[in-house]
């Protein structure tokens, strides 16, 4: 804003037309967001904290929320590698089918994540392209973990290296030339050069990829085969517990995915106001 | 010769950046490498770096092929256009970079990087801010960043991309001065790319300059200026004028009289006369030459100049002293008769 002040008469609205846009945008916001997100809460809590607890620690729940971490686990790091890869090739060099892949990248967003599932099914299924050898060889994908691992792998693909390619194409490859004039090799140029200019880009698009990952519902339903205990993450435990009309221990398990995703938010924003003044030195041209 | 650079070619695709270029430096040469944007004077100094692989041709320094090494074993130091220091580093660390990737044989011990690093921020005249981050210096101490730490890896050949593309007129002047000086210092082979040709004609020992992915002429300053060998060159080089001509007997006729002509020229036909705005006869009224009308007097300078429109839409800008252009006003019929003109059919 150059110089006019939001107050100066020119600039201000009829009293009404202000209350009416403001109540629409709280309105919405409370219907859209916030009740939900109280919901949660309120019917995790409705018979007490007792029974919340013991929800929470029942052991299908427990198995759950470790699955939810270990599939978390595997398919972050595999992400974090991938993106940084294919942001670097995308960003740092010219190379035939560059497009071709930057669209490839992105087709996860687009496409449902049902879909996702069932192509993993098609593909590594009892009936599907490569069942009857996996059966001869005595690999099962689908059903189990390692399913929900790929299918998780594939809808989190896009999360870093979305987040670092638009970083990069506008830092260019000069640093890295720099770097090389004077000496560097490539592992010496990504580590001291490329990685610390990405850093907070990387992080973000890390910490988008964790809440997707642990939250992802549609591609893991179609693979894990819901065998509670087992292949159930946490979304997929509060369908179950849903479907059983086990409200109490459904929305306390939603809670807890809930509290992930408001922790993840937090520690962004946190991540934000410290580092603002360092945040805003990258952008320098 | 220090530096040899034959027949190089380089292409983007279909559109060719360098149409087999040979050039060379002389060792402690001041080489500047002019031309307008897309004649490969950038292309051609990121071939010597490394940074580009040229499809055929040599690059040899004492003798040793450089374009079989690698960019980081050449040894040269680039100081690029947006000087691309890095962001997250001080500037002490930026110029401690190239002395920390040395191997480790050969590499000095932290006490004389750090020493080595407090002589070349006295160098480039920033004392006590080897600790501020790039995006905590001016323009021009970014540029004198990024100097320095091109000359701690003490580079075989420095090169400098548009060093001062990104400056503002008055601290370009400057730091054209100091890097003159510096380099009479260092002594260092330096090559830079510029499309200034004001900034090459005064710091340069040596111009070439660049059209088209080729070499148009490579000469001294004084040399490109007074004896161009092509219309590119002197129109390239300075203000120039363009008047079409009839040649007769070894003299350009313009507007029906005849004007001396320099340099190599045909025996007769028609041509076109090139004359700088401060080599013209201003004539009040009828006389010889060309007949205009006065639009504009420009006073501010140190020379006057003068704006006249010519017969057809055509526009003329020449210099004359103060006193003739405070004869003139807009309006006035004058007569504009270069006194020598070069001519190129």
């Amino acid at each position: 804003m150059s110089g006019g002040k939001v107050n100066s008469p020119a600039r201000r609205d009829p009293p009404l037309l202000v209350a009416v846009l403001i109540g629409v945008a709280v309105t919405y916001l409370i219907l859209v967001l916030l009740l939900p997100l109280f919901t949660v809460f309120f019917e995790a809590l409705r018979r007490g904290t007792e029974t919340y607890l013991s929800a929470m620690q029942e052991p299908d729940t427990i198995a759950a929320m470790q699955l939810t971490l270990l599939v978390a686990a595997i398919a972050v790091p595999l992400n974090t590698v991938f993106g940084i890869a294919a942001a670097w090739a995308v960003t740092k060099f010219e190379f035939w089918g560059k497009n071709a892949l930057i669209t490839l990248i992105d087709i996860p967003f687009s496409v449902s994540p049902v879909i996702s599932g069932l192509v993993y099914v098609l593909l590594y299924g009892a009936n599907g392209w490569f069942g009857p050898w996996l059966d001869e060889h005595n690999i099962q994908i689908i059903f189990t973990v390692t399913g929900i691992v790929m299918a998780t792998t594939l809808v989190t693909l896009p999360f870093v290296a979305r987040e670092l390619i638009p970083l990069m194409q506008e830092q260019g490859a000069d640093e890295e030339s720099a770097a090389a004039t004077l000496g560097a090799g490539a592992w010496r140029t990504f580590f001291f050069i490329t990685l610390p200019n990405i850093k907070w880009a990387l992080m973000y698009g890390v910490l988008l990829c964790t809440a997707r990952a642990m939250g992802e519902f549609g591609a893991v339903a179609v693979v894990s085969g819901l065998i509670r205990g087992e292949t159930a993450t946490l979304p997929l435990q509060v369908e179950i517990l849903y479907n059983e009309y086990n409200f109490v221990a459904a929305f306390a398990v939603a809670s807890l995915l809930a509290m992930f995703a408001l922790v993840t938010l937090a520690v962004k924003t946190l991540l934000e106001v410290q580092f603002a003044d360092e945040l805003a030195a990258q952008r320098w041209r | 010769m220090s530096l040899e650079i034959s027949e190089i070619t380089k292409s983007y695709g279909r559109f060719p950046a360098l149409n087999g270029v040979s050039l060379f430096a002389e060792d402690g040469e001041f080489l500047a490498l002019l031309g307008p944007s897309g004649s490969g004077k950038t292309t051609l100094l990121r071939v010597i770096a490394g940074l580009e692989t040229p499809e055929g041709g040599t690059v040899r320094y004492r003798g040793e092929d450089l374009l079989a090494q690698p960019v980081r074993e050449r040894g040269i130091g680039f100081v690029f256009q947006h000087y691309a220091l890095f962001r997250h580093m001080s500037a002490a660390n930026n110029i401690a970079f190239g002395m920390r990737c040395k191997p480790r044989a050969t590499r000095p011990s932290n006490k004389a990087i750090k020493a080595k690093v407090e002589e070349l921020l006295a160098l480039v005249q920033l004392e006590g801010l080897g600790g501020r981050y790039p995006s905590q210096l001016s323009g021009g101490q970014r540029q004198r960043v990024a100097l320095a730490r091109a000359l701690a890896i003490e580079p075989k050949i420095l090169l400098l991309d548009e060093p001062f593309g990104a400056l503002d007129a008055k601290v370009r002047r400057e730091l054209r001065r100091w890097l003159r000086v510096l380099h009479e210092q260092t002594g260092l082979t330096t090559i830079f790319v510029t499309h200034d040709q004001e900034e090459a004609l005064e710091l340069a020992d040596r111009v070439a300059l660049l059209k088209d992915g080729a070499l148009e002429q490579v000469g001294t300053p004084e040399e490109l200026y007074h004896e161009p060998e092509s219309a590119f060159v002197f129109d390239f080089l300075g203000d120039s004028i363009k008047l079409p001509c009839v040649i007769e007997g070894g003299i350009a006729v313009i507007a029906g009289s005849g004007v001396p002509i320099v340099g190599p020229h045909p025996e007769s036909g028609p041509a076109t006369a090139y004359a700088r705005p401060d080599a013209f006869t201003v004539t009040v009224g009828e006389g010889p030459g060309q007949p205009a009308r006065v639009r504009n007097v420009l006073l501010a300078g140190p020379d006057a100049r003068i704006e006249c429109a010519v017969e057809g839409d055509g526009s003329i800008e020449v210099r004359v002293t103060h006193e003739e252009a405070a004869k003139l006003s807009p309006r006035d019929l004058v007569s504009l008769a270069p006194r020598a003109v070069r001519v190129w059919v």
